[in-house]
């Protein structure tokens, strides 16, 4: 909330730029969507669970795309899922973002060499804003990646298509 | 009441409705099928006429990987990835069976150290099958409950091998690391602490009016067509059949402790209802904790790597090894050839045979009921489709 604070003690009126304040709203209600594919998965619940409760960001687990900003994509990516994925994506309303979660959705993971049925990076099929290392990275790992991809939203311009 | 059915619609003027089934596609991307299972679900208005599991959207070539090793051992880690909630329960069963070809014989303390950290992972398995199926069934408070404790079993599991889910911990023939100095006070801290908790999760859910209003007579599975589908762990006790491996085929040392077999007894409704399986998850914790500082109480001393062999090759041959994992009956089938790979590994996943029965025990159940149905079979789809 630094964006508000102690603005409205003399006057109600506050001086920003559309841009941050696009860009604050939307980096602090990323709605995420609620997908587990793997091992990963497990990860990102025990991430929203107590213990580090995602909430806190603003990351509120929505079961339909069409409510969501963010993809997290949790798990080893199979080829038969991969188109799912795309249409999952496709149906998400603009702007949205994707993290990649674990070595799997990054590159293939351990299944790169001889998994003939693993896509090698889920960043063949859809657009990937934050890699997250692991396998699997521990929610402390996975709330960095958020917290870098709300970097990223802070630096966004409308003036300047998004940087993919 | 009598359900209606195609037949009997009729409108308040008494005329006959023209009704159709209707397919509805569930899944992949569905919050309540515990990862990328698809159900096709033929319905009639709200009742459910066939159901037919879709598989293979984790297909992660499992068995392929094992063959393509450089080495037996490695084959652990692609084993961890099997069933992610219950990595060490997966260790022990390709150990046991590895251990079965190579005719080790591991010291005593490996044993009783592979028995704590297999009934720890079994709380932990049975605290995300039960906090997940509360969310299922609209109740979010006991997942919480759950994953506070769950967390702290995993920080025992991070203190002794350094990983939250995936391990690596058990070798052929020893363990990674053994344990560490704390180890001992801070399980058995959790032991007690945890007791509370399944009071409070009990309170809170299992004998909650609307979560028994939504689980009892539903998804009966009679005791017959339980044996006759190959259902295990849960799935087959929730009936009532009186069936443990680590009783009746005691691949370790667990006939040196005193702990019961818990079956389903129809408490709320009728015997083998999505209750009973849920509450044989629950009971069965309870006896975990037991086993566990009975474990704790009498740990003898050794080295835990001194059965480990240097080079792993065995005669050709042949092992199956099992064991009672969280879900059932977990089997590794491992034939060797004259090689440092094995030939082939089958592994015999107890959720893929579990879930096979859903189409037999969701017929005339209504939809909503299906989500407790899946919920209370338990999958984990990383092991239905490895």
């Amino acid at each position: 909330m630094g964006l508000l604070d102690q603005r409205f003690e003399s006057s109600n009126v506050v001086v920003t730029t559309m841009d941050k304040l696009l860009n604050w709203a939307r980096l602090s209600s990323l709605w995420q969507m609620q997908f587990g594919l793997a091992c990963c998965a497990i990860e990102m619940m025990a991430a929203s669970a107590s213990h580090f409760d995602m909430m806190r960001f603003g990351v509120i687990p929505r079961a339909t795309p069409r409510q969501c900003d963010v993809m997290i994509v949790s798990g080893t990516v199979t080829l038969k899922m991969a188109s799912r994925i795309k249409r999952l994506y496709d149906q998400m309303s603009e702007p949205r973002y994707v993290i990649s979660m674990g070595s799997c959705a990054n590159c293939g993971g351990p299944y790169w060499e001889h998994g003939y049925h693993v896509l090698k990076g889920v960043d063949r099929v859809i657009p990937v804003d934050v890699y997250v290392p692991g396998c699997p990275p521990r929610p402390e790992a996975l709330i960095e990646g958020l917290i870098k991809l709300q970097e990223k939203i802070r630096n966004e311009s409308l003036a300047q298509k998004k940087a993919v | 009441m009598s359900e209606p059915t195609l037949e009997t619609v009729t409108t308040s003027t008494g005329r006959r409705l023209r009704t159709e089934e209707m397919v509805v596609n569930m899944g992949p991307q569905h919050p309540s099928t515990h990862g990328v299972l698809r159900l096709e679900v033929v319905l009639d208005g709200e009742i459910v006429v066939d159901v037919i599991p879709h598989l293979g959207y984790l297909h992660r070539c499992f068995e392929k990987h094992c063959e393509h090793m450089t080495n037996y051992q490695q084959v652990v880690p692609y084993v961890d990835r099997m069933d992610y909630v219950a990595a060490m329960t997966n260790e022990h069963a390709y150990v046991v069976a590895a251990e079965k070809l190579l005719k080790i014989e591991v010291p005593e303390r490996v044993h009783y150290i592979r028995i704590i950290m297999a009934e720890l992972q079994r709380i932990a398995s049975h605290l995300i099958a039960i906090g997940t199926f509360g969310i299922d069934m609209g109740a979010f408070t006991p997942f919480l409950y759950y994953f506070r404790d769950r967390e702290r079993i995993l920080d025992l599991f991070e203190m002794t091998c350094g990983a939250r889910l995936l391990y690596n911990y058990m070798w052929i023939g020893g363990l990674s690391h053994d344990l560490p100095p704390q180890f001992t006070e801070k399980a058995k801290e959790f032991c007690t602490d945890f007791k509370r908790t399944m009071k409070e999760v009990n309170d809170l859910l299992n004998y909650n009016e609307i979560f028994i209003k939504r689980t009892a007579n539903v998804g009966v599975l009679p005791k017959d067509l339980a044996v006759n589908y190959a259902c295990s762990g849960p799935m087959l006790r929730g009936s009532g059949v009186d069936w443990d491996l680590r009783r009746d085929d005691p691949y370790t040392l667990y006939d040196r402790f005193e702990w019961n077999v818990i079956t389903g007894n129809g408490e709320m409704g009728s015997v083998g209802d999505v209750w009973d399986r849920n509450m044989v998850r629950q009971r069965e914790m309870a006896e975990s904790v037991r086993i566990i500082e009975q474990a704790l109480a009498s740990l003898p001393e050794g080295d835990v790597q001194k059965a480990v062999p240097k080079r792993i090759r065995p005669v050709p041959g042949d092992a199956y090894g099992r064991v009672e994992g969280p879900r059932g009956e977990l089997g590794f089938y491992i034939v060797a050839e004259d090689s440092v790979t094995p030939y082939r590994l089958k592994a015999r996943a107890p959720a893929f045979v579990n879930l096979s029965v859903i189409n037999e025990i969701s017929k005339g159940a209504m939809l909503a009921d299906l989500v407790a149905i899946v919920g209370s079979i338990d999958i984990v789809l990383g092991e239905v489709d490895r």
